[in-house]
This record gives C-alpha cells, structure tokens and sequence, in this order.
C-alpha cells in the first residue's frame, strides 16, 4: 500500500484558545515496501502525522465535501486539495471504511505496554483478532493466529499463553503489545517510537524484531524516532519533521550530508554523522552510508591505506 | 483533551479571571442562596441577569457555556418532568391515573429547571475563570477557622488540588488509550448500552492500572523532596484583596439584597 499525503494540515482543539496548528500543508509519499522513518524534535507533528494514517485523528469534515470547496476572490489561487491516500482507501472521501483501514494498517502506539488490559497474554493478543474478523473465528484460528504472532516478536506460545499480561517484564510486555497489533497481518504497520524507554540491547532486539516483521509480515514499516542512530542504522526513507512541516524526505545516507542543517534544526546526527565531520574538518574524507558497520570498515580501509598509522582522530 | 469543557480552566485574561478566588467562592455561595431564595419570576430573572453580564466580563463564548449545561440536560429534564407529574397544584390542566397537570407544577418545574441551569453555569463559571491552583488557595483560606479545631485543612486543600490537576491528565489518558484500542479494532460507537459498556473494559483496566502508578510516582516524588504538609509554607501567589473585589462583593450583595426585596414585596411566583 502506497501512502500519499498532500497539502496535509492538522489543528488541535480549533477554535479555542487552546488551538495548536501541529500539522502545517505537509506532503509525503511512502512507498510500499519501504522501512520509513519520521524524525523531527519534540512537539514537531510526528504522531500526530502517523494517526491520521488509519483514521484516528480524519480530516475535518469541511475538506471532505469536495464539490462544495470554499469560492475565492478572483486573482487568488483556489487553496491547495488536501490529499491523504492510504492504499485504495481515500481518507478524503465522506464514507471511509474505517475498520478495513485499521485492519490493514496497524499502529503501534507509544509505550504500547499501557495498552494491555486482558487476563491472559493469550486474550489480549486475540483481541484485535477477534475485533476485525468478519464473523467469530474459531478457538483453532485464534490459536494458530495468536501464536504465530508471539512467535514472530520472538516470544514462547506455550509459556506465555496463560500469564497475564502485568507479570511479565517491561521488555516482554512490548512485545506482547506489538503481537497484538500485527496479529491482524497489517500490511502496514506504523510504530510510534518503538524503543522509547529500553536499554541498549532492547533497542537492538526491537529493531531486529522490526526487521524480521517487514521481511515476513508487513510489507511497509513506518517508525516515527528521535533518536538518529536508529533513524540511519534501519531505515530505507526518513522525513524531517519540523514544527509541522515537513523539511525534506531523503534516505538517511544522504540526509545525514547535512548534519549542519539537521543541527540547526535542534536534533541531534547519529555518532558516525559527528564522526565524518570530525574527520573532514581534519582533512580525512570518510565516505560511508553512516550505518556503523560501514563507517568502520571505511575507516579502517583508509587508515590500512596509509599504512596503518594516519589519521589525527 | 478534545470535548471537555466542564470544569476546565478557560486561560482568557478578563476581569472576572483577576478576582480573588475567595470572593469568586463567596460569590459562588451567596449565588446559589439567592437563585434558592428566589420565589418569584422577577428574582430568578435578575439572578440570570447577573450571570449573563458576569459571562460576558470573563470573556467566556457562550457556546462554551451552554456545553456545560449539556451535560446536565438530561438530569433538569427528568427532575422538571418528575416534579410535572406530581407536584399538587390546584388548577387542575390535565389529569390521568394518579398524575395531574398543573399550573402551580408547570410553574414549579420551570423554576425548579431554571435554577439548576443557573446553578451548573454559575459553578462551572468559576471553574472556566480560576485556575485549579488559586481555586485551591482559596478553598484553603477561607477553612482557615478550621485549623483551630485541628482540621488538616492544608492536607485537604492538597488533596483536592491534585485532583484538579489529574482531570485533564487522566482524560488525555483516556483518549490515548482509546486510540490505541481503536487501532485495534475496538468499536466504541455501535450497539446497544450493554455492549457499549463492555466495549470500555479494554480502556477502563489499563486507565486504572496507569491511575494508580501515577499516584505512586507522585507520592514517591513527594517523599523524595520531604514534603510533609507540615510547618510554615509560603505561598508563590498571595491573594490580595483589591478595588476589583469590593466592587463584585458589592454586586453579589446588591443582589442578595435585591431577591430579599422583591420576595417580600413581589409575592406572585411569575
Ligand atoms: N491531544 C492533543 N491536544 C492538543 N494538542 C496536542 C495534542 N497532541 C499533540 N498536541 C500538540 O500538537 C503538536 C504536535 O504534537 P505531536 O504529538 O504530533 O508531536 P511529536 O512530534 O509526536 O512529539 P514527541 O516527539 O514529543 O512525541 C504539539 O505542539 C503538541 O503540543
Ligand atoms: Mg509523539
């Protein structure tokens, strides 16, 4: 599913003195297949961008009427459409199968640990299950479901099936979450800061679970991140949220050239971005794609390449 | 933090927002011993007045006031109607099985709607116009006397200004919890009471469980920085009373006075 989002604008609690405009006219193509990622400060729309993407925050209803768009003054341009395709479903258009949409994109939410509320890891896995199935599936459906997503976040069926959900630890607990989100088969499957609040290795083991997800499940990922190692590290597409709008989309190879401007931006590059212009105002030119693997082999190449003792760094 | 206007702060700078919270809850209670007191149509016409023009000082849009009568509408009706059906009045409009139609009922329960709609606005008003925090100074100053008969009155203040300030944390709780069963299919919207009251289980247990670990945090914060509640603590805002309250001390009194007035001497209920 190919997601398309034109001249997209988002205001919380308009009308009132509480308005924040947290969108402003963004525009954004994902294509299907892609490991994308949303980066931007804090406060800069990134989730809120991710929750219209299945119909958790819609369009106010007077862009929906399209035949009925506001008439302008003679000599100004008519205001720009909004667009917002998720697949064959348009997001525009009065009558938006909201359930069908939710089925195909999942949406992880943020500490999706909070979400857990059923007795058994089994029950809460199954509960979307059973929300989005057309008629009840049967206990062997639920079950052959149920434990291929444990499996695929990496988690024992038979062990975890009866525990409830709250003694389990926080790393499993995320897992759990993600399983009940995917268990659907979402063809999209958007995370909002997948790793936010675990160590170093449950990082790591998340964005292997990710990767292992948009090999076997889910054809296209979306992560909305502000940490940068992982933005470089995973994904094929990043856009650059600022203040509602979107700064540019590039992969993260290119993106990271300009570190100055992400810098000015107030977010942070990844260790290796820091590292190469470090480098380069040193005289040394590391080519790399600012994964890590692929900056210490440049590194390393350029440093056997002068004999084994270069470099000031 | 989308639809709820009931009970929650309305940052507009306006006259009535600068008024001392301790007048503002006097104001409060001498308003609702008039809109009771008030007996006939002329003294709930000039309570209502008086609301409008306190409405249009704060700078509040009326839209908003009437969303929290919205919320009420359902209780005045069925108290109007209750007090229709029984009340026992003397010309007689319309009678079947025990239940008469009468003029002093209709009357009664016109009255009886009025003052709970006042009632609501005025309440709400004063939420919409005073911060959680000064709500509570206030409250805590004015029970001061009670600290003479060794009424945690500090202790009780606190309480109730934490409770204040987890409304809107707990209603955005709500709402992210929601979305996220949402995703997942939930369907809050269909189906008769029953299934819509099942529907909540899902967003009711982990809204509890995420209650309870914030009350812990929030104690084991308070423990971490000794809070005791005991000693002499100052204040960041003192309230002081000035010109801007005596004025709308005197109107709450003009109005008292007024409905006094018109009681004795305006008997007729209408
Ligand atoms: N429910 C809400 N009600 C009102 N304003 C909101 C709400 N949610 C977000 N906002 C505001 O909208 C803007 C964008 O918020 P959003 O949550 O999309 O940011 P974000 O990029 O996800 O930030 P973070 O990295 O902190 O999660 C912010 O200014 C925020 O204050
Ligand atoms: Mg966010």
């Amino acid at each position: 599913m190919r997601i398309v989002a034109e001249h997209l604008s988002y205001v919380y609690n308009a009308k009132s003195p509480f308005a924040t405009a947290a969108l402003r006219d963004v525009s954004l193509t994902i294509e299907e297949g892609e490991f994308f990622g949303i980066i931007g400060h804090t406060g800069s729309g990134k989730s809120t961008f991710v929750q219209h993407l299945n119909g958790l925050l819609r369009l106010p209803s007077s862009l929906k009427r399209r035949k009925k768009r506001p008439k302008c003054k003679k000599g100004e341009l008519p205001p720009p459409e909004t667009v917002l395709r998720v697949g064959e479903f348009d997001l525009t258009e009065k009558k938006t199968d909201f359930r069908a949409l939710r089925k195909s994109v999942g949406m992880v939410f943020q500490y999706p640990e909070y979400q857990l509320f059923a007795e058994t890891v089994r029950d809460d896995v199954a509960f979307g299950l059973k929300n989005f199935s057309a008629e009840k599936p049967s206990e062997e459906q639920i079950d052959g479901a149920v434990k291929a997503a444990l499996e695929v976040v990496g988690l024992d069926y038979e062990e975890m099936k009866d525990k409830s959900p709250f003694e389990l630890s926080g790393g499993q607990k995320r897992r759990v979450a993600i399983a009940g989100v995917i268990v659907t088969r979402p063809e999209v499957l958007v995370l909002d800061e997948p790793a936010a609040g675990l160590d170093p290795l449950g990082k790591k083991e998340v964005m292997e679970l990710l990767h292992r997800l948009h090999r076997e499940w889910c054809k296209t990922i979306v992560i909305v991140s502000h940490d940068m190692d992982e933005i470089s590290e995973n994904c094929t597409q990043a856009a650059v949220f600022s203040e509602g709008r979107v700064v540019c989309v590039l992969p993260p190879k290119e993106l990271f050239r300009r570190a100055d401007e992400l810098t000015a931006l107030g977010l942070d590059v990844p260790l290796t971005a820091k590292l190469v212009s470090a480098l380069a105002r040193r005289g040394v030119e590391v080519d790399c794609d600012f994964t890590t693997e692929d900056f210490v082999q440049n590194v390393l190449a350029l440093w056997q390449a002068h004999g084994g003792k270069g470099g000031g760094a | 933090m989308k639809d709820v206007s009931f009970g929650q702060y309305y940052p507009v700078s306006s006259y009535v927002h600068r008024l001392d919270p301790r007048l503002k809850l006097l104001f409060l209670i001498a308003y609702i011993v008039a809109i009771f007191l008030a007996s006939n149509f002329y003294g709930l016409a000039a309570c209502a007045g008086v609301l409008v023009v306190i409405v249009i000082a704060a700078r509040i849009p009326f839209g908003k006031v009437l969303r929290a009568v919205r919320g009420v509408v359902f209780l005045v009706i069925f108290t109007a109607a209750l007090n229709i059906l029984f009340y026992n009045g003397e010309t007689v409009y319309a009678s079947w099985w025990v239940f008469d139609i009468t003029k002093e009922g209709l009357i009664f329960s016109a009255f009886l709607a009025l003052r709970l709609v006042l009632l609501v606005v005025c309440s709400s008003l004063l939420t919409y116009t005073t911060t959680p925090v000064s709500l509570t100074d206030g409250v805590e100053s004015l029970l001061t006397p009670l600290k003479w008969i060794k009424i945690p009155v500090h202790a009780l203040a606190l309480v109730m200004s934490i409770a204040l300030r987890f409304i809107p944390i707990l209603m955005d709780e709500t709402e992210r919890i929601k979305n996220a069963q949402k995703a997942r299919g939930a369907d809050f919207e269909s189906g008769n009471l029953l299934k819509r009251i099942k529907a909540m289980v899902p967003v009711l247990v982990p809204l509890l469980l995420s209650a309870f670990r914030r009350a812990d945090e929030l104690g084991d914060a308070m423990d971490a920085r000794c809070y005791t509640g005991s000693g002499k603590r100052t204040k960041y805002k003192k309230l002081r009373f000035t010109w801007r309250d005596l004025i709308a001390f005197l109107v709450g009194a003009a109005l008292i006075a007024g409905v006094v007035l018109m009681k004795i001497y305006l008997p007729a209920p209408y």
